[in-house]
C-alpha cells in the first residue's frame, strides 16, 4: 500500500470539508477500499473514514418506508428485527455478503458507491425502486448505478442512507461463486403496488439491470412456473472465467423461478 | 504517523504508526503479538481474525488507525492464565488443528460465532459462518466438532451462572 493520510470525520458535514483534502476517498468498512489499495489498484493521498459516524448507522422502519443509514454493516441490516419484517428480502441479501467477518465491517453504502457489477445490493436497491440519499440530493436507484463500478455520485459527494417503501412480496436468489462468494447470478424479485420488478446482479455486461423478459412474464402471473420456456437474451451478458453468457443467461431464469417460489412462500 | 490507543486483550496500550499500518502489523509488530497470522492477506483465509468490539474482523483488510479507540482480542487474550478457554480446549481435545497455522483465526471466529449463537449451534450452521476461514490441514471436520462440543459447554457454563445469579 502507498502512503495514505487518514482522517476520521465526526460528521457528514465534517467529511463533506475533509474529502476535498488531496485526492481523497471516502472510506467505509474498507471491504473492497482496503484491499485495492494493497494490491495499489487504488491510491488515495488521503482516506476520510466515515464509519464512525452515528447519523450515518442503523435501520428504521416508519409504516411501510424503510431507511438504512449508509454505514450500517451487513451484519447490522442481516439481523434488524423490524426490517425482517418488513423486509426479510433485503436482510437475508446482507446475510449471503461474503463471510461473517466481512460483513462485522462492510456497510450498505460502501457497498453501492462501489457498485461492483457482482455485488448484491444493486439488485435490491434496482427492483425496489430505492432512493439513494446522500448529503447533496436524492437519487432515484436507477439513475443511480451507471455501470461497472461507476455510479452517478458526483466527486466528494456521500451516500447518507437508503429509503424505499417496502414490497407486498421480494425474495433474492443468489448462484455464488464458491471462491469469492460473490454472485455469478442474483436475481431480486419484487412486486409492489408499481407491479413486478426483477433485477439481476452478477451477470450483466454493464452491471446491474432489469431483466425484462421476466418482469414480462411475471406481471401476468406472479408464479414460477410462468417462467418456464422464457429465455433470457445472452447478448449483453458477461463471459468470464466463472461462466458463459449464455450460462448465466440461463441461470437468470432458474435464480429468477426460485425467487418468486421464495417469495411466495 | 498517527498516535494508536487500543485496550488489547484487557491493556491499554499507546503507539506511533503510519497510516497505511494493517492492524495486523501494528499487532505483531508493534506490541509483539505474534499468535494473529497473515495468511492470504486478500481478507479470504481468516487466519488474522480478532475480535475489534467485540466482533470478529480480518485484521489484514482493517488500518490499526481506523482501529484506535477500540478494545481488540487476540488468540492471546482468550485463555485465563494456564487455564485454556472453552474454545482452545476443545480444539485440543477434538484434534482440531494440525500444522497450526489457521488455528488462531479459527479460535476467534468460533468465540465470536458462539456467542452470536447462545441458542446453540448446528452443524450447517457451523459450516456456513466458516466460510471465510480456510484450513488446508484437517478437512474440517475436527474444527467444525470441536465447535460444536465448545458451544456446548459454553452453554452450560453460562445456565450455570445464571441459575448461580438467580
Amino acid at each position: 500500500m502507498y502512503s495514505v493520510n487518514y482522517h476520521r470525520a465526526a460528521s457528514v458535514t465534517d467529511a463533506a470539508k475533509l474529502v476535498k483534502t488531496g485526492d481523497a476517498k471516502l472510506l467505509s468498512g474498507g471491504m473492497t477500499l482496503i484491499p485495492a489499495m494493497k494490491t495499489r489498484l487504488a491510491a488515495p493521498s488521503d482516506l476520510v473514514d466515515l464509519s464512525r459516524i452515528k447519523e450515518l448507522q442503523g435501520v428504521k422502519v416508519s409504516g411501510k418506508t424503510v431507511t438504512i443509514g449508509a454505514a450500517t454493516t451487513h451484519y447490522d441490516v442481516a439481523r434488524d428485527e423490524k426490517l425482517k419484517k418488513a423486509c426479510p428480502a433485503l436482510a437475508h441479501l446482507a446475510s449471503l455478503i461474503g463471510d461473517p467477518a466481512v460483513r462485522h465491517r462492510g456497510t450498505i453504502g460502501g457497498s453501492i458507491a462501489n457498485n461492483d457489477p457482482a455485488a448484491d445490493y444493486p439488485a435490491a436497491l434496482l427492483a425496489l425502486g430505492a432512493t439513494i440519499v446522500t448529503n447533496k440530493r436524492q437519487i432515484a436507484a436507477d439513475k443511480f448505478f451507471k455501470g461497472l463500478f461507476e455510479t452517478s455520485l458526483k466527486d466528494g459527494e456521500i451516500v447518507t442512507a437508503i429509503t424505499f417503501s417496502a414490497p407486498a412480496k421480494a425474495a433474492y436468489e443468489k448462484f455464488r461463486n464458491p471462491a469469492s462468494r460473490y454472485a455469478i447470478v442474483g436475481v431480486f424479485v419484487a412486486k409492489g403496488k408499481d407491479g413486478v420488478s426483477v433485477a439481476v446482479t452478477g451477470a450483466g455486461d454493464d452491471g446491474v439491470f432489469r431483466s425484462k423478459e421476466i418482469e414480462a412474464a411475471l406481471a401476468k402471473n406472479f408464479a414460477a412456473a410462468a417462467l418456464d420456456g422464457v429465455k433470457v437474451p445472452a447478448k449483453n451478458l458477461m463471459t468470464d472465467i466463472h461462466a458463459s453468457a449464455d450460462y448465466r443467461a440461463n441461470l437468470i431464469a432458474v435464480m429468477a423461478k426460485r425467487a418468486v417460489a421464495a417469495a411466495n412462500a | 504517523m498517527s498516535d494508536v490507543s487500543l485496550m488489547v486483550n484487557g491493556k491499554r496500550v499507546n503507539g506511533t504508526a503510519e497510516d497505511r499500518t494493517l492492524l495486523v502489523h501494528f499487532l505483531r509488530e508493534n506490541l509483539g503479538l505474534t499468535g494473529t497470522h497473515v495468511g492470504c492477506d486478500t481478507s479470504q483465509c481468516g487466519t488474522c481474525v480478532v475480535h475489534v468490539d467485540g466482533k470478529a474482523v480480518k485484521s489484514c483488510t482493517m488500518l490499526a488507525v481506523q482501529a484506535s479507540g477500540s478494545t481488540i482480542v487476540t488468540i492471546e487474550g482468550l485463555a485465563n492464565g494456564a487455564d485454556l478457554h472453552p474454545v482452545q480446549a476443545a480444539f485440543k481435545e477434538h484434534h482440531g488443528l494440525q500444522c497450526g497455522f489457521c488455528t488462531p483465526g479459527m479460535i476467534m471466529t468460533a468465540t465470536d460465532m458462539i456467542n452470536r449463537h447462545p441458542e446453540g449451534l448446528d452443524e450447517a450452521t457451523v459450516r456456513a459462518e466458516l466460510e471465510g476461514n480456510i484450513c488446508r490441514c484437517t478437512g474440517y471436520h475436527n474444527i467444525v466438532k470441536a465447535i460444536l462440543a465448545a458451544s456446548k459447554t459454553m452453554s452450560k457454563a453460562s445456565k450455570g451462572k445464571a441459575r448461580q445469579a438467580a
